[in-house]
This record gives C-alpha cells, sequence and structure tokens, in this order.
C-alpha cells in the first residue's frame, strides 16, 4: 500500500537515521566516521541539559495551565444558560486560535508588550510599567504559548464534555449530592482520561513549538528547539550536525517516555472505570 | 413568553436553584480569557495602523508591493496546493480501502497518522535533513543523488511539499474519517460497481461527491498548516511566506504585524467557511 510505504520513506526512515547517526562522529582532523556515544554524552550535560530542563519546565507548566484554563472556560460556556450564541463564538474561535501559532502569534505579542508594544506603552503612561515583566524571558514566552494552547484545550475537551450526560447530574442532585461530591465520584472520574490525554498533547505541541520561541527570543533562552537550530547552522564546528541529531534524538525519546505514560495512565483508567 | 413558564412553577428545585446562583467564577473566567484573547489581536491592529501618531492604512496597503513579498507567498501557496493534491491522493484511496476491505488495519493507520501530531516537527527536519545529506556525501554521480538535489530545487522545494505531508496527515485522516463514517460507503460503491463502474471511476463519480465536505475540510485545515509553517522551511534554507515575515521584521516591524493580522483574518475566514459546509451538510441531511 502507497501509504506505508510513503509514511516509511517521510516519517520512518528520517528517525531511523536520526537514531543511527546520532551515534556517529567526525573526526576534526581526518574527517573519519566512527561510532561513538560523544554527542548523546554531550547533549545530556551543561548547556544541553539546561535546554533539556528548561523545554521540559516550560511546556509542563504551560501545558498544566493551559489545561486548567481551557477546562474551566469550556465549562463555562457549556453550563452557561441561552448560551448558544456564546458557544459557537468560543468554539470558532478556538479553532482559529488552535491554529493561529508559529510566527504571526509572535509578532502579534510583540506589538502588544514587547518594547515597543501598544500595552506596554499604555502601562507606561500610566506610570505602572510592566513591573519586571519580559516578554523576551520565560515567562514571556509561556504567557504566548497559552494564547495557542487554551484554545486547544478546549477544542479537544469539549467533545468529552457534551459526553457528559446531564442525567448523571441530575440523579446525583436527586440523591443530594453537592457540587463537589459531582465531580469528585461522577464528572472528574469520567473525565479523567480525556483530561489527561489532552493535557499530554499540550505538553507535545507546548514542547516541539520552534516558530513562536525563534521569532521572540532568538536563542537567549535555553530551549532544546533553539539548540537544535543552533548546532545546525554553525558551520564553524565539525560535528556539531551530530550534537544536533542527538538533540533531535532526545526529544523524540522524551515525547516516547511521555506516550507511553500517557497510554499507561489510560489503560489504568479505563480498567478502573469498568 | 413560553420558556420562562418552567422556571416559574418548580419552587421545590431548591439545590438546583442555589448551584447555578453561584456562577460568578463562569463570568471572571469569560472575561479574564476574553481580554487576554483580544488584546493582543487589538493591540497589533492599532500597532500597524499608525505611523507617527497618525490613522493610515499604509501598512496594508503596502503588503503586496513589498520587496520578496509575491514571490514567497506565491511559493507558499502553490506549496500548500500541491500538499493538498497529494495528501488526498495518498489518502482517500487508502481510508476508502481500509474502510471497505481491510478494517483490521484502521487502528494501525490511525496510529500512524496520529504520530505527526505529537513527533516534534524540528526533530523530524534534522532526520530528513540527514537523509538529504546523503546525496553528496554517499550517491554522488548517481541518478538517485540527482533525484536528492531536484528536490530541493530552491524556486519549488518539492521536499517541503513530501514532508508537509505527512504533518498535515493528522487533519486530513481525522477530517476525512469524519466523512467516512457518517456515510454508508459499503452499499454506494457495490451499487456503482455492480453497475459496472471502475474503481477509478467509482472513486472520482460516487466516492469524492459524497465526502466533499470532508475532502474541502481536509484541504482547508492544510492549506492553513503549509501557509504558516516555519520550522521545517527555515531548517532546510528554503523562503517561504513564514521565513519573509521574520526576514522584514528586522526593518519594517509594522508590516510584519500587518501580515500577521492578515494572517489571522485568513485562518479565520478559511474556518468560518469550513463550518459553513458542515452546517450546509448538517442542514441538508436532516
Amino acid at each position: 500500500m502507497p501509504f506505508f510505504g510513503y509514511l516509511a520513506v517521510f516519517l520512518l526512515l528520517p528517525i531511523g537515521v536520526l537514531a543511527v547517526e546520532a551515534f556517529r562522529a567526525t573526526d576534526p582532523v581526518t574527517y573519519q566516521e566512527s561510532w561513538s556515544t560523544d554527542s548523546i554524552v554531550a547533549v545530556t550535560d551543561g548547556a544541553y541539559r539546561r535546554a533539556y530542563l528548561g523545554s521540559l519546565q516550560l511546556s509542563a507548566t504551560t501545558a498544566l495551565l493551559a489545561a486548567v484554563l481551557g477546562l474551566a472556560l469550556a465549562v463555562a460556556v457549556l453550563q452557561a444558560k441561552r448560551g448558544r450564541l456564546l458557544r459557537r463564538l468560543v468554539l470558532t474561535a478556538s479553532g482559529v486560535l488552535a491554529n493561529f501559532g508559529g510566527i504571526p502569534l509572535a509578532f502579534a505579542f510583540i506589538a502588544t508588550i514587547g518594547t515597543s508594544g501598544v500595552v506596554t506603552a499604555l502601562l507606561g503612561d500610566l506610570g505602572v510599567g510592566l513591573g519586571g515583566f519580559s516578554l523576551y524571558s520565560m515567562t514571556g514566552l509561556g504567557l504566548v504559548y497559552l494564547y495557542f494552547l487554551v484554545p486547544l484545550m478546549v477544542l479537544t475537551i469539549v467533545p468529552a464534555l457534551e459526553g457528559l450526560r446531564p442525567q448523571w447530574r441530575e440523579a446525583s442532585d436527586n440523591l443530594g449530592a453537592s457540587s463537589w461530591q459531582y465531580w469528585r465520584h461522577v464528572g472528574g472520574p469520567v473525565l479523567a482520561p480525556p483530561v489527561i490525554g489532552a493535557t499530554m498533547l499540550l505538553f507535545a505541541s507546548a514542547f516541539a513549538a520552534y516558530a513562536t520561541a525563534r521569532a521572540l527570543v532568538g536563542s537567549s533562552v535555553p530551549l532544546v528547539p533553539l539548540q537544535i537550530a543552533d548546532a545546525l547552522s554553525s558551520n564553524v564546528l565539525v560535528g556539531s550536525e551530530n550534537l544536533g541529531k542527538a538533540l533531535a534524538l532526545g526529544m523524540v525519546v522524551l515525547v516516547g517516555i511521555v506516550m507511553v505514560f500517557y497510554t499507561w495512565v489510560q489503560r489504568r483508567t479505563q480498567r478502573w472505570l469498568q | 413568553m413560553t420558556a420562562t413558564i418552567p422556571t416559574t412553577v418548580a419552587p421545590e428545585s431548591a439545590p438546583r436553584v442555589r448551584r447555578r446562583g453561584n456562577g460568578a467564577w463562569r463570568v471572571v473566567v469569560l472575561a479574564v480569557l476574553g481580554l487576554y484573547f483580544l488584546i493582543p489581536i487589538a493591540a497589533s491592529v492599532w500597532y500597524s495602523s499608525r505611523s507617527n501618531g497618525e490613522l493610515t492604512a499604509e501598512f496594508y496597503t503596502g503588503i503586496p508591493s513589498a520587496p520578496g513579498f509575491a514571490e514567497a507567498f506565491g511559493r507558499s501557496l502553490t506549496l500548500a496546493v500541491l500538499t493538498v493534491v497529494i495528501s488526498l491522493l495518498l489518502m482517500l484511496p487508502t481510508m476508502v480501502l481500509i474502510d471497505l476491505r481491510l478494517p483490521r488495519l484502521r487502528s494501525t493507520v490511525e496510529i500512524l497518522t496520529l504520530l505527526p501530531l505529537v513527533l516534534p516537527p524540528i526533530a523530524l527536519v534534522v532526520g530528513v535533513r540527514s537523509v538529504l545529506a546523503w546525496a553528496p556525501d554517499y550517491f554522488y554521480g548517481t541518478p538517485l543523488a540527482d533525484a536528492f538535489f531536484a528536490l530541493q530545487e530552491p524556486s519549488l522545494p518539492w521536499i517541503l511539499v513530501l514532508v508537509y505531508v505527512v504533518l498535515a496527515l493528522p487533519f486530513v485522516y481525522r477530517a476525512l474519517d469524519a466523512g467516512i463514517r457518517s456515510v454508508d460507503l459499503k452499499t454506494l460503491t457495490e451499487a456503482a460497481r455492480s453497475l459496472g463502474a471502475s474503481w477509478p471511476r467509482v472513486l472520482v463519480g460516487v466516492v469524492l461527491p459524497v465526502l466533499r465536505t470532508s475532502v474541502l475540510n481536509a484541504a482547508f485545515l492544510t492549506l492553513a498548516l503549509v501557509l504558516g509553517e516555519y520550522t521545517i522551511a527555515v531548517i532546510l534554507g528554503f523562503q517561504t511566506f513564514p521565513t519573509w515575515i521574520v526576514e522584514i521584521a528586522g526593518s519594517q516591524p509594522q508590516l510584519s504585524v500587518s501580515v500577521s493580522v492578515l494572517s489571522l483574518v485568513v485562518t479565520w475566514g478559511l474556518l468560518l467557511l469550513i463550518s459553513a459546509l458542515d452546517r450546509r451538510r448538517a442542514g441538508k441531511d436532516s
């Protein structure tokens, strides 16, 4: 089937090559290639280690925050009485904004709270200032990432929320349960697998995001995608290409671990629900 | 008026009323997130419509004539159309075949198509770069190397199309899957086959019209994806629309913002078109 052939060439082959060539090294003098774990060892240390930790921290924080905010927004919109218009508006807007990542998003924020941004100027005129906040930092990046992560959460979680039958809520109300008890014993357990799944998806998107970070901070913030691009574009260092491959392989492995964890959680929660 | 009657005759549902009344957090959530999402858009419009304190549209009217715009945007558009065509050529027959003949392969195909959703594009592109580097390293002088170089023609980089097809897979799959699930392809294709239609004829004459909303849906999502894609293009060293925006940002910050606002408007338009089509289909089915 052409489908499997296509994926083998354009998806599995590049990743496979990555996994093999990350273990190759080029001798700086003779240009001889040999097997070596130098690149792998190098990327687990020093600046690269900081980049991994930075990426993990940024994506975990933004994913969790976006999951909570997106869930709250989705529940608020779905529970609103006479909220059909609001609901359609929020869902369409989510569809648009979840796709509004990358370069345009970065420039929208630069125009807003960048050095010469509109809100920056406004707050400066009011004498308030940004209070030490900088768009070109890890916190700034987090703020920007939420802009596409929250809508993504809304989009992925609304179908699950709609699966919660109103009858369950009514039954629990009739039996005298409080709102907390309902969410603790009925709504929560039913929603847990989709919420965890959506959070993992948010984590993966934040972890992989390169364009926004590139346009905003260049390479001043320690993040793996930025380090990979740096390693690839440096023609000075022999073997930095291999370093890039090792860094990329590290990302694939980390995402793989997250996915394995996700399947495990999913299986456990499903067994527990039966 | 009739809608108010049930609420006025149900005084004993006290817990329900109490729960509904405690909804202040909802207003807070909606207000805070509403501001968060609206302010950057409003600020961008403001930023890109002012020059020395005066209201102006020059940063919008100046886009088409900006140096490099026509070339970069044209190239991105071409790449997008080619990506749409190839993804559909690849996925439509595959998914129809799985639906009709090989249902046991469905979960494998689903997992494979969803992989690009979690796989970082930057990792994929490093791998693609390594493979492309084989041409000068190992195959130099062979037809294979020539093919590799042809793929990397800067004026129309086919390699980008081929990689974008992979990135678009999850969206194309989900859009087509929704369409295929909602119709009975088996009956339709069997009817067409028993009337003597060949398989290509069935695909073009029966399957495509039945699934046209999903096909359009997939096409628009892919279009939006390719027009905004930056990582792959910049790492492989090609100039496309997003890399052009980054390039001009240094010398013309307002132009880069006005282009960003426009690209948001275009995405919005494309998605509204999709939802309008969806609603039309829903209206027709009922």
